[in-house]
């Protein structure tokens, strides 16, 4: 079977699943695997940016994900002017010093040859610097997350259209990658996986612990949509005649019509994304960069330079990611830190680009699409085969009550399965790199 | 100023917490640093793999408990462990025949074989959670502890309590055991001898007779029982539940890395460096500072340089810092 | 002991290697020749198309580079040819790693041809000077008491000095009955201790015979030995 006639005939598989899925279970199901799927896709396009073009081993997703989801905040929520007048200008004062602090070190290693006075210097600064930054930060976080702290306590955002997040997500990701890929880029390949996986934790520790900056493990609810509310469609009378001359339930057509929206919004982005990832691909900076990744030896003596280009390609991957994160809490409507879990939000992802076939944009597609798919229906699948495995046995066996309660682990299981199946038998994946 | 009650606080809070987690560190590291030394490869499925050891202990544990078998002051787990180890033995030994081997025989690029390890790990952790569940597990019985406050204070009359509790004691002892039974199987056994040459010099160990697919099995064998001994021990002492574990990853691996990965002795010099930093970095010094400094000069402030949530934080400042200036990691490891 | 050997288009073409015990043999010949490629054949580090490899009057030609050693062949690599993290006296353990029975015997020998390894046994292999190390990965190789020991440009990167005691370390060797295979690219000094020489070019024998034959031979002097 030629690429072209496997990858459609794929694809239409992919879109017949959740077809399915409208038919058998019901249409908002299905619609909200197709959007999650989507943002899944774009998500596996970064990771594959980075894997399939530049054999980049970043196991940080999660990290990225949810500096996007941090971005919707910062962006559309209101601002709290209380917040701002306690505590604004401390917190912006010990963020300064912080950011002054570092560039003096970085300043210091780079005008002071190695040796005791760098040593001395480099500490005196950096203790000095720690400690006014936490005089100025203290009073002003304590200060911030007293006011109001069942609703607030936090200093709110701009107020701006949530969409702005998305690029601004991106943005995040970008930067956070760009110091990472400072560090780490250039030296082998696990230590840039070790690096990626511990700055991930830490951002998802700051932003469950940074009460100021995004209320913590308390959550922000009721982010702005840019769609309509479902109340407002139902309470739209021509809304309502549309619905009812379609022949539809006017609370069902409601939340058809806002998960319709978001997909369509998904979709134009992930268009986008893809034809841009495409054209990289087919450009001559696409094929140097895949050239670096075959034979990096021979790439650094014709004079790339290697490590620039992989730190150009990690910022570019990581921003798809922040954005796809920020798309995921704008559909969300809500940023929950406890949320992040690396195995769903890292892993999973790779399982997707891995699956899908790496190097290749279209697998990458294809994979976040039918893994998200498997993802969530792996449990009610799995719930039925329980069913089936323990009809047998005793109502109220202490067995029969332990296997229907692990029914939710069985994903986990499902995905090692199927990335170790795909890696040995179809190590390039559904669609390979051509 | 008080320094000798400044010393019981620090003791207290830190110097005897953070050798208990140095060692469970340390025999962590050492499985990933072996399995790097002889397969080449970072190991992503060894937090699952100590939880699965720790998971079959605790399950023997509970049927010991429930025969009302114990070892009176000390806890049953212990009893349990051999049978942790020969599970946590079996489970890695399928892992390499049924999934690592093939990729072996192949001699596909180490990052590949991460990926495989990836794909165990989401197996290993769904084992585990299919089997005991994602949630805390208690196991520990016998003795709370060797020394508690309460007797420390009347034994020296001093103001500042002192409790070693009997798991921390124990993950000492038995780490200490480990780590001497290992070295000497490294150093002066034919077949330690073998793995370290296997470890050094591939090409040579094969043309000097050395059969790899034993060290392997060997390697994987020895790997299992420290992840199992490192998996109980941590969660004797602090808390067994799935994703702990799983988190456990970072600090082990920077553990390893800091230490220069390959190196048995930086895996055990590194553990230790993490633990000490991390409890050190995320404990409130007041106490400690308000009996060693003179009462003009006692703080108002906690001390506290970085919230306990931060720990992940301090594991991965000091990798940085090694990365960045010595990246073979203190112990010379392999090549950068 | 015959070693014969004679491979398909690729880089050796029919070339023949003998070696007889106690005896030295010599390959020299220009870069690319195929010299360590030759060597490689004899050990079974790649495919012989045609001919055969005979040990002793037996057809080794299918078995792998492990039992050639368990045959009586011991081999010694260009580079990474010791265990750097190990000691010296490991180094040689290793060495008989398929030997079963008592081996103190055999290292007290290697001792006695390198002294000073033996000053040296407890300092880890990769910290000695080049000279050492390849006494050190000559000795691992003689551990298995090996009929026929090859060794591959055993004086690669190594000082004159140091290489003008290697070749008596090996004529030593030599006397002890052991037959030797060696590559050289110091071609004038592994001559002069030959019993035999071969100069390949472009993976075929184009000269044969003993050293001094070969050193006095005109021909041989004018294209390989600089006049």
């Amino acid at each position: 079977m030629s690429q072209s006639l496997r990858s459609t005939a794929l694809f239409v598989f992919v879109v017949a699943l959740i077809l399915g899925t409208g038919f058998v279970q019901s249409w908002n199901s299905a619609l909200l695997i197709l959007n999650m799927g989507l943002v899944s896709a774009l998500m596996a396009l970064g990771v594959n940016l980075q894997w399939g073009f530049a054999g980049l081993f970043n196991v940080g997703v999660m990290g990225f994900v949810a500096l996007g989801g941090l971005a919707t905040v910062i962006i559309s929520m209101p601002p709290v002017r209380a917040a701002w007048a306690v505590g604004g200008t401390g917190v912006l004062a010990a963020l300064a010093v912080g950011a002054a602090t570092i560039a003096l070190a970085i300043w210091l290693t780079r005008s002071i040859p190695r040796g005791k006075l760098r040593a001395v210097a480099m500490l005196a600064v950096l203790i000095a610097g720690f400690v006014l930054y936490r005089l100025l930060f203290d009073p002003a976080t304590t200060a911030i997350e007293k006011i109001d702290p069942a609703v607030t306590g936090y200093l709110g955002g701009l107020g701006l259209p949530i969409v702005l997040a998305w690029p601004v997500g991106g943005l995040l990701a970008a930067g956070a990658a760009w110091v990472i890929g400072k560090i780490a880029l250039g030296l082998r390949s696990d230590y840039l996986a070790i690096a990626t996986l511990g700055i991930a934790e830490i951002i998802i520790a700051v932003l469950k612990n940074e009460d100021w900056l995004a209320r913590g493990v308390k959550n922000v609810i009721g982010l702005p949509r840019p769609v309509p509310y479902e109340i407002d469609l139902q309470n739209d009378p021509a809304f309502v005649a549309r619905a009812t001359d379609l022949g539809l339930d006017v609370t069902t057509a409601s939340t058809l019509y806002v998960k319709v929206g978001y997909g369509l919004m998904f979709a134009v982005v992930l268009v986008v994304v893809l034809v841009l990832a495409q054209l990289a691909l087919k450009s001559p900076w696409g094929r140097m960069m895949r050239a670096i990744r075959d034979n990096e030896v021979a790439a650094r003596a014709m004079g790339k330079d290697v490590t620039r280009r992989h730190l150009q390609i990690f910022v570019l991957g990581s921003a798809i990611c922040g954005m796809a994160g920020a798309m995921m809490t704008t559909l969300d409507g809500q940023l929950t830190p406890a949320s992040y879990q690396p195995l769903r939000y890292t892993f999973l992802i790779w399982v997707m680009v891995i699956v899908g076939g790496s190097g290749n944009n279209f697998g990458a597609v294809l994979g976040g699409m039918l893994i998200w798919f498997l993802w969530v229906q792996v449990e009610p699948i799995g719930a039925a085969v329980m069913d089936l495995v323990t009809s047998g046995m005793a109502d109220g066996s202490d067995l029969k009550i332990h296997l229907l309660n692990s029914v939710a682990h069985m994903r986990l299981l499902t995905m090692g399965v199927i990335l170790l199946v795909v890696l040995r038998f179809a190590p390039r994946g559904l669609l390979p790199e051509r | 100023m008080d320094l000798l009650n400044a010393f019981v606080a620090l003791a207290n809070f830190v110097l005897i917490p953070a050798i208990a987690y140095g060692a469970q560190l340390a025999l962590g590291a050492l499985g990933v640093t072996l399995i790097y030394g002889i397969l080449r490869f970072s190991n992503f499925a060894h937090g699952d793999t100590m939880a699965f050891g720790a998971m079959v202990t605790i399950l023997v544990t509970w049927l010991l408990q429930g025969w009302g078998v114990s070892l009176g002051p000390l806890p049953t787990a212990l009893l349990a462990l051999p049978f942790g180890i020969l599970g946590a033995m079996a489970l890695v030994l399928i892992t390499d025949r049924t999934v690592y081997r093939f990729y072996r025989k192949q001699r596909v690029k180490p990052v590949i074989l991460v990926i495989v390890s990836m794909g165990v790990m989401f197996i290993y952790n769904g084992l585990v959670r299919f089997i005991i569940g994602p949630d805390d597990q208690r196991f520990a019985d016998g003795e709370r502890f060797i020394i508690s406050v309460r007797d420390f204070k009347a034994l020296t009359g001093l103001d500042e309590g002192l409790a070693i509790r009997t798991t921390q004691g124990l993950t000492l002892v038995t780490a200490v055991i480990t780590v001497a039974v290992l070295f000497w199987f490294l150093n002066r056994t034919r077949t330690g001898k073998s793995m370290r040459a296997y470890s050094d010099n591939e090409d040579l160990a094969l043309l000097s007779g050395i059969n790899p697919e034993r060290v392997v099995m060997i390697t994987w064998l020895i790997v299992a029982a420290l992840a199992t001994i490192a998996g109980t021990l941590y969660g004797l002492d602090k808390t067994f539940k799935p994703f702990t574990y799983f988190q456990l990853l970072l600090p082990v691996f920077a553990s390893a890395i800091v230490g220069g990965l390959g190196s048995p002795i930086g895996a055990i010099a590194g553990g230790f460096l993490i633990a000490f930093s991390e409890v050190g970095i995320t404990y409130a010094w007041k106490k400690v500072a308000t009996y060693a400094l003179p009462d003009a000069l006692a703080p108002n402030s906690l001390l506290q340089l970085l919230g306990t949530d931060y720990k992940f934080a301090v594991s991965f400042v000091i990798l940085v810092i090694v990365l960045l200036v010595r990246p073979t990691g203190l112990f010379k490891g392999k090549s950068v | 002991m015959t070693g014969g050997y004679g491979k398909g288009p690729d880089i050796l073409h029919d070339c023949t290697i003998a070696v007889d015990k106690g005896e030295i043999a010599v390959i020299v010949g220009p870069n690319g020749a195929g010299k360590s490629t030759a060597m490689k054949a004899v050990f079974g580090m790649l495919d012989v198309r045609s001919g055969a490899v005979r040990l002793d009057g037996q057809d080794i030609t299918a078995l792998s580079p492990q039992d050639r050693v368990a045959r009586g062949m011991g081999f010694v690599p260009q580079t990474n040819n010791i265990f750097t993290s190990m000691s010296v006296e490991e180094n040689l353990e290793m060495g008989a790693f398929i030997r079963r029975d008592d081996f103190g015997d055999t290292i007290e020998q290697v001792y006695e041809l390198f002294p000073i390894l033996k000053d040296k046994r407890r300092q880890a292999a990769g910290e000695l000077s080049g000279g050492q190390r390849q006494q050190v990965a000559v000795g691992r190789a003689l551990m298995t008491q090996p009929q026929v020991l090859m060794l591959d440009e055993p004086t690669a990167g190594v000082s004159p000095i140091v290489m003008d005691e290697l070749f008596d370390r090996i004529i030593e060797v030599a006397r002890t009955g052991i037959s030797i295979l060696m590559v050289e690219q110091n071609a004038r000094q592994a001559l002069a201790i030959a019993d035999k020489g071969y100069v390949l070019v472009q993976g075929a024998n184009a000269h044969t015979g003993t050293g001094t034959d070969l050193l006095g031979d005109p021909e041989v002097r004018q294209s390989f030995l600089g006049g």
